[in-house]
């Protein structure tokens, strides 16, 4: 039993809702007690979906329990094949009903209806949504494109001469944190490479698609977390090369072409020259220097934050201070990308222990879930959210993938705007004795009824776990020294003097000790 | 039940009112009892509910409540894993870890509410020995209760009904005469009534919930009760059991609902009619101005409302007395015959009252009916308003002051918002 007053991952069923979701002609019977119905809310208030989720739930109450839920599993079935005629039929059970043991799979043959039908098992008890999806979606795909498996052994006969290369995109789902647009980019990136895309599944396939997915020369899984176990049994049975290279950020993205490329026995050189990214030049642009160093913590699912790391300290000149993801299943991932930065890895789908971490490392920018991003407000931080779980907001109704060259500048500026623009941030500290600048004075931006500042609003508004730690005391002229530093990092130079003072033994900090600390931190 | 046994019966009640109800048993699209923790946390100032239960109820709670927005919750789910499931004795060693944890943790928590999830109950997890056990084990700093939110005991309101009846057997006794004001109000609403009860000359006046459980009102064979939401069958009964009697009224939505609540109670405490009306003229017509605003607007419009919170039975006689609107169906999840009496003797004839729900059968209705405006829940919404119904949110009614003569005007303006949004929208 484990205290949870949040959590990044939902339960597995609500992962095979999320699959269930993005296809068309599929129909998942879910047999679950009542009020498990929630979960529709996820999709047509999250995502704005227009349609209900293709789920019939059993909402079983207790006065069923003594009696026949098996029944009324098998009713429930019957009836949404009656009303919704999907092609294919996908059943289950949520926690509860995994308790009560009616196997869904076996009540829904007794029904003996007209299409096929895939039970999946989903252990509500050990595992979680996106484990949830990718077993959803393996047992789907080994369903429909099992029949057409060659007989072992049995070599792909070569593409037909004129044919372009074709090759599946492989995991993008209902509620995925830019799912739709990344599908758009990547599918338009294959395109100038002379690459058709045979099938995007889950979304927007049908069982009938799924049939097919042998058919196409390769495989792009763009989401590890839910295509890979698909991919791989796709590679064992029908030897389809995998492409595993994620492309978010500039190089991962290079990287991805050249994979592809090597696969498909196309020449890349023109796609890669024709790169028209503005990331590259906007990094290097003399206004981004002051990006230089920032500290970020990072935070995800494994996809993402990997990505993100590389972004942060090749593209951005960021450094990582902190890497870490929810997705235990990809834990070796994260811990080898974390070796590479030199940090500890943060492993966990407990906030309070990613709230501690991020509090520790005194980070500049959290790049993080909507969870980071509530903590990082907590804590002062600027933020910016880069994975799921998915929140209203990372559906903008603009084009804005992560994946691919487009994904690279929607990144910069999502990532470089909440920062304090450079040209601004020298223009404070150089002015910051006129009137409008002083440390009272408000965001010009929010009119003049926030001229006055308060103080606690500051980011200098010592958090709870600094406090502890002050022991040192200040001499006034050194506090007056320090009120000088522009407000927003003051706070930063109050810790570090203090950090400073503390490891040396230093009772009381003078101005001599505020200079020396800047010195030993200057960077 | 499931859509499943989903024959549509048309039957008459028994009793007095002879009204048609349509009994539905299929898939019904309602929240389960849990979600009652969201209001009711913040009712109850110094209480923290934990949810013994699976992912599943987590992940509900936070999806219900935008549980981010807080540092740390008074809420959450101690999430039962393989290893509970392995062996009884073992789960009840693990919730006393959690519980330990916790209150460590949370030095700030004197009351402490154990939910119940369907998971719990299923594996017969037996909470109310372990709110004993840990009663024992941390009194008198912190008070253990428990009571079950789970789906197949309670249908979303219901799990409310269930916590305040946990509460009935600790409450103080008293033999003094008292009013006893039942069900969660928002703050403002509670004294606004406790303003009114005052001038009306009723002097003992106290509410349940209370806003800090130091604060339990007392019961016993003097107390009269009113209850202030329709959802309230187990805490009635079992405030009975303690010797209390209820007070029949109608519930106080909208003027009419607020003025017949209030007289209710008058009556039963003998205050004469002219203070009563001294007391409830002047907020009684400014009520009635507020909604003179709104009634313009929505008269003469077509209303159907999904069953969620049981308020659909007031909330239809609301609408339909007081701003002329036509309701063509009003769907609760349960029918509760005795506390309803007064509301459906209100009720206009022709008004579709059914009970139950099966859901695809309900939107097959509701589409032949192309009502002016639906009030569902959030997983129907925005699928509605995609096929050209113009919705409201039902669970807005829980998070919003709707109750009295101050707030009728808010309550007719939840309902105007939306259709108002549509003349105004040329995309």
């Amino acid at each position: 039993m484990k205290l949870t007053l949040w959590t990044y991952e939902g339960p597995p069923h609500v992962g095979a809702m999320r699959v269930a979701t993005a296809m068309e002609g599929l129909h998942y019977v879910l047999h679950a007690p009542q009020g498990d119905t929630y979960a529709d809310l996820l999709f047509t208030m999250i995502e704005r979906q227009s349609k209900r989720p293709p789920v019939t739930y059993t909402t079983f109450q207790a006065r069923d329990l003594g009696g026949d839920t098996a029944e009324l599993f098998k009713t429930a079935a019957r009836e949404a094949y009656e009303r919704f005629r999907p092609q294919a039929l996908l059943v289950g059970a949520s926690c509860t009903a995994e308790l009560i043991q009616d196997d869904p799979g076996g009540l829904a043959r007794a029904v003996a209806l007209p299409i096929p039908v895939v039970p999946v098992e989903l252990p509500s008890y050990q595992k979680k949504e996106n484990w949830g999806s990718a077993e959803t979606f393996y047992q789907l795909v080994r369903a429909f494109a099992g029949p057409q498996a060659p007989k072992p052994g049995t070599q792909r006969a070569p593409r037909p001469a004129g044919q372009r290369p074709r090759c599946n995109l492989l995991g993008p789902t209902a509620l995925g944190f830019r799912h739709r647009d990344d599908v758009s980019e990547i599918t338009g990136l294959l395109d100038r490479m002379g690459i058709d895309v045979h099938v995007v599944a889950p979304l927007g396939a049908t069982p009938a698609d799924l049939a097919t997915l042998g058919e196409a020369d390769f495989n792009v899984v763009l989401y590890p977390e839910t295509g890979m176990p698909a991919a791989q049994w796709l590679l064992r049975t029908f030897q389809q090369p995998v492409v595993k290279t994620v492309p978010i950020g500039i190089g991962a993205t290079r990287d991805f072409i050249a994979e592809v490329a090597g696969i498909a026995g196309v020449d890349a050189t023109a796609v890669l020259e024709a790169d028209d990214s503005r990331l590259p030049w906007y990094s290097r642009s003399v206004d981004s220097t002051y990006l230089t160093g920032k500290r970020v913590f990072i935070f995800g699912d494994a996809t993402h934050a990997v990505a993100a790391a590389r972004i942060a300290a090749e593209e951005l000149g960021f450094t990582v201070v902190g890497l870490g993801t929810y997705s235990r299943e990809f834990a070796r991932e994260v811990r080898e990308a974390a070796a590479r930065y030199g940090v500890e890895a943060t492993i966990t789908d407990d906030y309070l222990e990613v709230e501690a971490a991020i509090a520790a490392q005194h980070p500049e920018l959290v790049l993080g879930t909507q969870m980071e991003r509530h903590i990082a407000k907590r804590l002062g931080i600027p933020c910016a959210v880069i994975s799921a779980p998915v929140h209203v907001q990372d559906f903008p109704a603009r084009y804005s993938p992560q994946m691919g060259f487009e994904g690279a500048n929607v990144i910069f500026d999502t990532w470089v705007h909440p920062l304090m623009m450079g040209l601004e941030e020298h223009l404070l500290h150089m002015f910051r004795d006129d009137a409008e600048f002083k440390d009272e004075a408000g965001a010009s931006h929010l009119g003049s009824h926030a001229a006055s500042r308060p103080v606690e609003a500051t980011p200098e508004a010592p958090e709870p776990v600094m406090v502890a730690e002050r022991s040192v005391a200040w001499d006034p002229a050194a506090e007056k020294e320090l009120k000088k530093i522009p407000f927003f990092v003051r706070g930063k130079a109050r810790r570090n003097t203090e950090t400073f003072a503390s490891d040396r033994g230093i009772a009381t900090i003078t101005v001599d000790t505020l200079y020396d600390a800047k010195a030993h931190f200057g960077r | 039940m499931s859509a499943a046994a989903a024959t549509v019966t048309s039957s008459t009640t028994g009793g007095c009112e002879d009204r048609p109800v349509l009994r539905e048993r299929g898939q019904h699209s309602v929240f389960c009892g849990l979600t009652g923790v969201v209001w009711l946390h913040r009712k109850i100032q110094d209480a923290f509910f934990l949810v013994v239960g699976s992912r599943t109820c987590a992940h509900l709670l936070q999806s219900a409540a935008g549980v981010m927005i807080f540092a740390e919750p008074r809420f959450g789910t101690a999430i039962i894993d393989d290893r509970d499931l392995a062996g009884l004795a073992d789960a009840n060693d693990e919730l006393d870890r959690v519980v330990t944890q916790l209150l460590e943790r949370r030095p700030d928590i004197k009351l402490l509410f154990l939910v119940g999830s369907c998971p719990s109950e299923v594996i017969k997890l037996d909470l109310s020995r372990a709110a004993l056990r840990l009663n024992r084990q941390f009194a008198p700093g912190v008070r253990v209760l428990s009571y079950s939110g789970s789906g197949i005991e309670t249908t979303f309101t219901q799990g409310e009904d269930a916590c305040l009846a946990s509460m009935v057997p600790v409450l103080p006794q008293t033999d003094a005469s008292q009013l006893l004001v039942v069900g969660a109000l928002a703050d403002v609403v509670e004294d606004q009534f406790a303003r009114l009860f005052a001038a009306m000359g009723i002097a003992n006046v106290r509410f349940l919930p209370p806003r800090n459980s130091g604060d339990l009102p007392p019961v016993g064979a003097a107390t009269q009760y009113l209850l202030a939401q329709p959802f309230l069958a187990d805490t009635a009964r079992a405030l009975e059991q303690r010797g209390a009697t209820r007070i029949a009224a109608p519930f106080p939505l909208g003027v009419e609902g607020t003025t017949l609540w209030l007289q209710a109670a008058a009556d039963a405490f003998g205050i004469d009619p002219t203070r009563v009306r001294a007391a409830t003229d002047m907020p009684r017509e400014r009520g009635k101005r507020a909604l003179a605003n709104y009634r313009d607007r929505l008269a003469g419009k077509r209303m159907f409302l999904f069953p969620d919170s049981q308020l659909e039975i007031p909330l239809a006689r609301f609408v339909s007395r007081e701003l002329g609107m036509q309701v063509i169906e009003a769907g609760t999840p349960y029918l509760h015959r005795a506390h309803m009496a007064d509301e459906l003797a209100l009720l206009p004839a022709g008004i579709q009252v059914s009970e139950g729900q099966d859901v695809e059968r309900q939107l097959d209705r509701c589409r032949d009916a192309r009502p002016d405006i639906t009030v569902c829940g959030l997983g129907l919404a925005n699928p509605l308003e995609a096929e050209g119904l113009t919705t409201k949110w039902s669970i807005e009614l829980l998070f919003t002051p709707v109750q009295g003569y101050d707030q009728a005007g808010d309550l007719a303006e939840l309902f105007a918002r939306p259709l108002v949004r549509r003349t105004r929208l040329a995309v």
